[in-house]
C-alpha cells in the first residue's frame, strides 16, 4: 500500500534523522557491554564499588557531585546497598563512609561556620568552594559536576570510557595549546591548529591531563587495575548517580510491557467478538 | 443497549457485554488504571531526602536542669526537659490519680533515665504548641484551648484526647539521643 | 447535544437528576448511544487516544507541580529531586515528558488523517478551525514546559524563541522585553512560564470540549466523505468505538511504554542534563522532534523578520484550509491526482523535520560537489528547506484550489453501506489504494 509504505518510510527517517549532528566533531565513543543496557539490565553492584572508589581516589579532588548524599550509596539499587537496613541513613558502612568527610555547618550556640564529619543525610562536599575557585585551580577550564553527567552527554557511559581511555599522542601535524590535551572523543574543532595533509582530526581539546594510570587504585576485590577497568568501573558508577532509579524503571517496564499486551490481545479479542455480525 | 442494532447485525446474536472475553478486557483496563493510579498517590507520601533528615542525634549536656530545650524534629517541636527531683516525685505521686489517658511516669522516660523526658511538643488536640510553666499540674499549659499537661506531659484537664507522645528515640551513649 | 434523545432514565434517581441536570442523558448522547459511521477505520482512533494524553499529561503535570520549584536556583535541581528522592518520581517525570512526545505523534495523525479525508470540509470547518486552536495552544505549552528543568537547551531555546518576536518592527523589542519580564530570559521568565504552562493545559481541555461538541453537531466524517444517511450506515458509539479505541489506546500506550521505561531521554537532548548557563550557548540549538519542520521554515529564509511571517504563516494556512480547498469531494480515496499532490505533501513536511534537525550548510548528499546558488550551496540543508518550504505553502495555496477546480473526481458510492453490501460492484479503483482493511 502506498500510503502504508510511505508513513512508515517516512517515520523511520524522520527517527533517523531526529538525534541532531553537532557543530564541530569527535569520534564515536567505543561501545561497552554494560550490565545495565538492555531491559533486563541491571547495575553491576561490584563494578559500582569499584567505580565509587575510583571517583573517590582520583575524580573527586576536581569533579564535585553536587546532587548525590551518602544515603544515596545505600539505597536500593545502590553500590552498598544492605537488604538488611531498608533505610539507607542507619547503613554502618555509608555511615563509616560519610564520616570520613568533613562538612561545613553552623555552631548553633555560637553561629560560628565548623567542621564536623558527614551523615548519611549530607551531600557530597564540592571540592572547591564556588566555580570561580574551581576554574582558577584548573587553568580557567570548570570541572563538570558528575551528578548528572553520564546522561548529559551522547553516547553516556560509552562516552565517559571512551574519553577517559582515548588520550594518546596527538597526531603529527597538529599543534597543541599549552595546558590542553587532544581527545579524539572530546567534542571540539581543532583545525585552526591543524598543519598537517587533509582534513583536520576528529576530536577536540581538553584541559584535564589524563587521569588514570595502571594501579593508580587498589580495588578490594583484586580486579586487575589497568586504565580500562578503572575507566569502565567509574563510567558505570557515573551512569548509577545519573539514573539510579534505572533499575526500578526497567522492572516496572518488564512488568508493564507484558501486562499491556495482554490487555491489548484481550481488547482485541473483544473487538471481534463486537464486531463480528456489523458488515463494515 | 450495547448491540442492540437489528440493521446491522446479521445474525440473531447480538453481542453480549456479558461475554467473558469482555469483562476479562475491562477488568484488564481497569487493573491498569488503578496500577498507575497508585505512583500518583503514593509520590505524595514522603521522599528519599525527607526520611533522611527524619533522624536528629542531640547532646544532652547542652540541657541544665530544670531547663528545656526545644529543637526541630521532621518539622515539629520537639521538647527535651531535664526535669528536676521535685518534677519527677509529682508526677509519681499521680501515678494514680484518675486521668484521661492513664500511663505511669515509668513508662514516659527510658529505663534509669527519669529525669530525661523528650516529648513531642504538640498538643494532641490540634496540634499547637504548649508552653511550659503554666496551667494547672505544673507542667505544660496549651493556650489554644485550654489544655493541661502534668510534668509528665499528660493530660489533665482540658479538651486533648491524649497524653503529649513520646517519639521513638534511644541513648546512643549516656550523653547522647538519636530521635527517630 | 443535537437531535432527539434515546435517553430512559430507569431509577427515580435518574429522573430526578434528568429533571434538574441532564449530564446523565449527555453523557448517554455523546459517548453511548451517539450514531457514528460504521466505516471508521484505525486513523479514526487518535482522537481518543488525544484524550488519553492530555488527561495523562495533566494529571502527571499537577504531580509535578507539588515537586517542582520554579526558580533560576532551584529548578534543575527540582526536577532531579523528583527523579531521585520522590516516590515514583521518576515515572511520573518520564511520563510526563515522553507524553509530549506522545501528544504530538498522535496529534499529526489525527491531522493527518482530516487532511486526507477532507475533514475540514463543511460542515466541519468550525471544528477544524477548533483543532488547529489547540494544536496552537499545545505548541505553546510544550514549548514552555520545555523551559521549566531550566537546562541548557531550554534555557536557549527560551532565548531562540522570544527572541522571534523580535523580528517585530516597531514593537518586537517591547514585546520580548515585556516577555521576559527583564533583559534577558531569567527567573521572571522561568516563573510566569511555569504559571502559563499550568493554565493553558485545562485552556486546551476547555476547546477540547468545543470539538468534540461541534463533532456531534456535525457528526463523524468518515473515509468515503459521504455524509451519513440512513441508520444503516451508523452503529452506535459505545460498545462498538469505545472498545476499538480502547484496543488501538492499548497499542499506543505499548509504543509509549517502550520509550518511558527503556529509553526515556531518547526523544530528549543530552545537553538539557547540563544546568542552564547563560554564558555559553550549547554547540548546536535543536528544539523538540515536534517543532523541527517549523524550525526548518524559519532558517529557510535569510531574512529574520520573514522567516518568523514564514513560520507564523505555516500554521496560520491551517486556518484558512476550509476555504481554500475548492472541491466538492471530501476524501481524497476519489481525488487520486490529488492524493499522490498530498503525499508529496507530507513527505516535504517530513524533509522539513529532517533539516530542521541538521546545520544549514551541511550537504545533503555528502560529498557531492555541486554550484553556488545565491547564498549557499544547492547541495546544502537550506536549499532543501527552501524547496520543500516552497511546496508547503503550494500545495495549500495552489495545488488544493487549482486542483478542485480541474481535476475529475472517480464515482463516490452513494452511501457508506454500499461498497460494504456490494463491493464489487460499487469499489472504485482508487478505493483499492486504501489500506483501511483491517480484520
Amino acid at each position: 500500500m502506498l500510503r502504508k509504505g510511505l508513513a512508515i518510510a517516512a517515520l523511520g527517517l524522520a527517527l533517523v534523522g531526529g538525534p541532531a549532528l553537532a557543530a564541530g566533531s569527535q569520534k564515536e565513543p567505543r561501545t561497552v557491554d554494560w550490565s545495565f543496557s538492555g531491559p533486563f539490565g541491571k547495575f553491576d553492584r561490584a563494578q559500582l564499588q569499584r567505580g565509587f572508589k575510583v571517583y573517590r581516589e582520583v575524580c573527586a579532588a576536581c569533579h564535585s557531585m553536587n546532587l548525590m548524599s551518602f544515603r544515596n550509596l545505600g539505597q536500593k539499587g545502590g553500590p552498598f546497598y544492605d537488604p538488611k537496613y531498608p533505610n539507607p541513613n542507619d547503613n554502618p558502612y555509608v555511615k563509616t563512609i560519610a564520616k570520613e568527610y568533613e562538612v561545613s555547618d553552623i555552631d548553633q550556640e555560637t553561629g560560628d561556620v565548623v567542621k564536623r564529619p558527614a551523615t548519611p543525610a549530607d551531600h557530597f562536599p564540592n571540592p572547591y568552594p564556588n566555580e570561580a575557585a574551581a576554574r582558577a585551580g584548573n587553568g580557567g577550564a570548570l570541572p563538570p559536576d558528575f551528578s548528572t553527567l553520564s546522561k548529559a552527554r551522547k553516547g553516556g557511559a560509552d562516552y565517559v570510557y571512551s574519553l577517559m581511555t582515548g588520550y594518546g599522542t596527538p597526531p603529527a601535524g597538529l599543534e597543541v595549546p599549552s595546558g590542553q590535551y587532544y581527545n579524539p572523543y572530546m567534542l571540539g574543532d581543532v583545525s585552526a591548529f591543524w598543519k598537517g595533509e587533509g582534513y583536520a582530526p576528529k576530536g577536540g581539546f581538553i584541559a584535564m591531563p589524563p587521569q588514570l594510570t595502571p594501579d593508580k587504585v587498589t580495588f578490594d576485590d583484586d580486579t586487575k587495575s589497568t586504565i580500562s577497568q578503572q575507566a569502565k568501573d567509574v563510567a558505570a558508577f557515573m551512569a548509577w548517580a545519573s539514573e539510579p532509579k534505572l533499575e526500578e524503571r526497567k522492572a516496572f517496564g518488564v512488568g508493564a510491557m507484558i501486562y499491556l499486551t495482554i490487555l491489548a490481545g484481550l481488547l482485541y479479542v473483544s473487538y471481534r467478538r463486537i464486531w463480528r455480525n456489523v458488515a463494515h | 443497549m450495547a448491540g442492540a442494532n437489528p440493521e446491522n447485525g446479521a445474525g440473531g446474536d447480538d453481542p453480549s457485554r456479558r461475554d467473558f472475553i469482555h469483562i476479562a478486557a475491562g477488568a484488564a483496563a481497569a487493573g491498569a488504571a488503578v496500577t498507575i493510579a497508585w505512583p500518583l498517590v503514593d509520590q505524595m507520601n514522603p521522599a528519599g531526602d525527607t526520611l533522611a533528615l527524619a533522624s536528629v542525634e542531640f547532646d544532652l549536656t547542652k540541657v541544665e536542669l530544670g531547663q528545656s530545650v526545644t529543637i526541630k524534629w521532621r518539622g515539629k517541636p520537639l521538647f527535651i526537659r531535664h526535669r528536676t527531683g521535685a518534677e519527677i516525685a509529682a508526677a509519681i505521686k499521680d501515678d494514680n490519680a484518675p486521668m484521661r489517658d492513664p500511663q505511669t511516669d515509668e513508662v514516659r522516660h527510658k529505663p534509669g533515665k527519669a529525669e530525661w523526658l523528650v516529648l513531642i511538643g504538640t498538643c494532641t488536640h490540634l496540634g499547637c504548641v504548649p508552653t511550659f510553666g503554666g496551667g494547672d499540674y505544673q507542667g505544660w499549659f496549651c493556650p489554644c484551648h485550654g489544655s493541661h499537661y502534668d510534668t509528665s506531659g499528660r493530660i489533665r484537664k482540658g479538651p486533648a484526647p491524649t497524653n503529649l507522645a513520646v517519639p521513638e528515640y534511644a541513648f546512643v551513649s549516656d550523653t547522647m539521643v538519636k530521635v527517630g | 447535544m443535537s437531535g432527539h434523545s434515546n435517553y430512559v432514565p430507569k431509577t427515580g434517581f435518574e429522573r430526578w437528576l434528568d429533571a434538574r441536570l441532564p449530564v446523565a442523558r449527555l453523557a448517554y448522547d455523546s459517548l453511548i448511544d451517539f450514531p457514528t459511521p460504521k466505516n471508521l477505520n484505525y486513523w479514526y482512533t487518535f482522537g481518543g487516544i488525544l484524550a488519553l494524553c492530555l488527561g495523562i499529561q495533566l494529571a502527571t503535570g499537577i504531580v509535578l507541580a507539588m515537586h517542582y520549584v520554579p526558580h533560576v536556583d532551584h529548578a534543575f535541581a527540582s526536577i532531579e529531586r523528583i527523579m531521585r528522592d520522590v516516590n515514583y518520581g521518576w515515572l511520573v517525570r518520564y511520563m510526563h515528558s515522553n507524553g509530549a512526545s506522545m501528544f504530538f505523534i498522535a496529534v499529526y495523525a489525527h491531522m493527518f488523517r482530516g487532511l486526507y479525508y477532507g475533514s475540514y470540509k463543511a460542515p466541519r470547518e468550525l471544528l477544524w478551525i477548533l483543532g488547529c486552536v489547540i494544536y496552537l495552544l499545545m505548541m505553546a505549552t510544550a514549548f514552555m514546559g520545555y523551559v521549566l528543568p531550566w537546562g541548557q537547551m531550554s534555557f536557549h531555546g527560551a532565548v531562540v524563541i522570544t527572541n522571534l518576536f523580535g523580528a517585530l518592527p516597531i514593537i518586537g523589542e517591547s514585546i520580548t522585553t515585556w516577555l521576559w519580564g527583564g533583559f534577558a530570559v531569567d527567573n521572571a521568565t522561568l516563573n510566569r512560564f511555569f504559571s502559563l504552562h499550568y493554565l493553558m493545559p485545562f485552556m486546551i481541555a476547555g476547546v477540547v470540549i468545543l470539538h468534540v461538541w461541534a463533532l456531534h453537531v456535525t457528526g463523524n466524517n468518515n473515509p468515503t466523505g459521504v455524509q451519513v444517511q440512513s441508520k444503516a450506515d451508523t452503529v452506535p458509539f459505545h460498545p462498538y468505538y469505545t472498545v476499538k479505541d480502547g484496543f488501538a489506546i492499548a497499542v499506543f500506550m505499548l509504543m509509549f511504554a517502550a520509550f518511558v521505561f527503556f529509553n526515556p531521554n531518547a526523544l530528549g537532548h543530552p545537553d538539557n542534563y547540563i544546568p542552564a548557563n547563560p554564558l555559553v550557548t550549547p554547540a548546536h540549538i535543536v528544539p523538540e522532534w515536534y517543532f523541527l519542520p517549523f524550525y526548518a521554515i524559519l532558517r529557510a529564509v535569510p531574512d529574520k523578520l520573514m522567516g518568523v511571517l514564514l513560520m507564523f504563516g505555516a500554521i496560520a494556512v491551517l486556518f484558512i484550509l476550509p476555504w481554500l480547498d475548492t472541491s466538492r469531494v471530501k476524501s481524497l480515496r476519489y481525488r487520486p491526482t490529488t492524493r499522490m499532490y498530498f503525499f508529496i505533501f507530507v513527505v516535504a513536511c517530513f524533509i522539513l523535520g529532517l533539516c530542521g534537525a541538521r546545520l544549514p550548510d551541511e550537504h545533503v548528499i555528502p560529498g557531492l560537489k555541486t554550484f553556488q546558488l545565491l547564498d549557499a550551496d544547492l547541495n546544502s540543508m537550506v536549499w532543501l528547506s527552501r524547496f520543500a518550504t516552497a511546496y508547503y505553502f503550494a500545495y495549500f495555496l495552489i495545488v488544493l484550489p487549482v486542483m478542485g477546480l480541474s481535476e475529475t473526481p472517480l464515482d463516490q458510492p452513494k452511501s457508506i453501506s454500499e461498497p460494504i453490501l456490494s463491493p464489487s460492484a460499487a469499489l472504485p479503483a482508487g478505493a483499492a489504494a486504501s489500506p483501511e482493511k483491517r480484520g
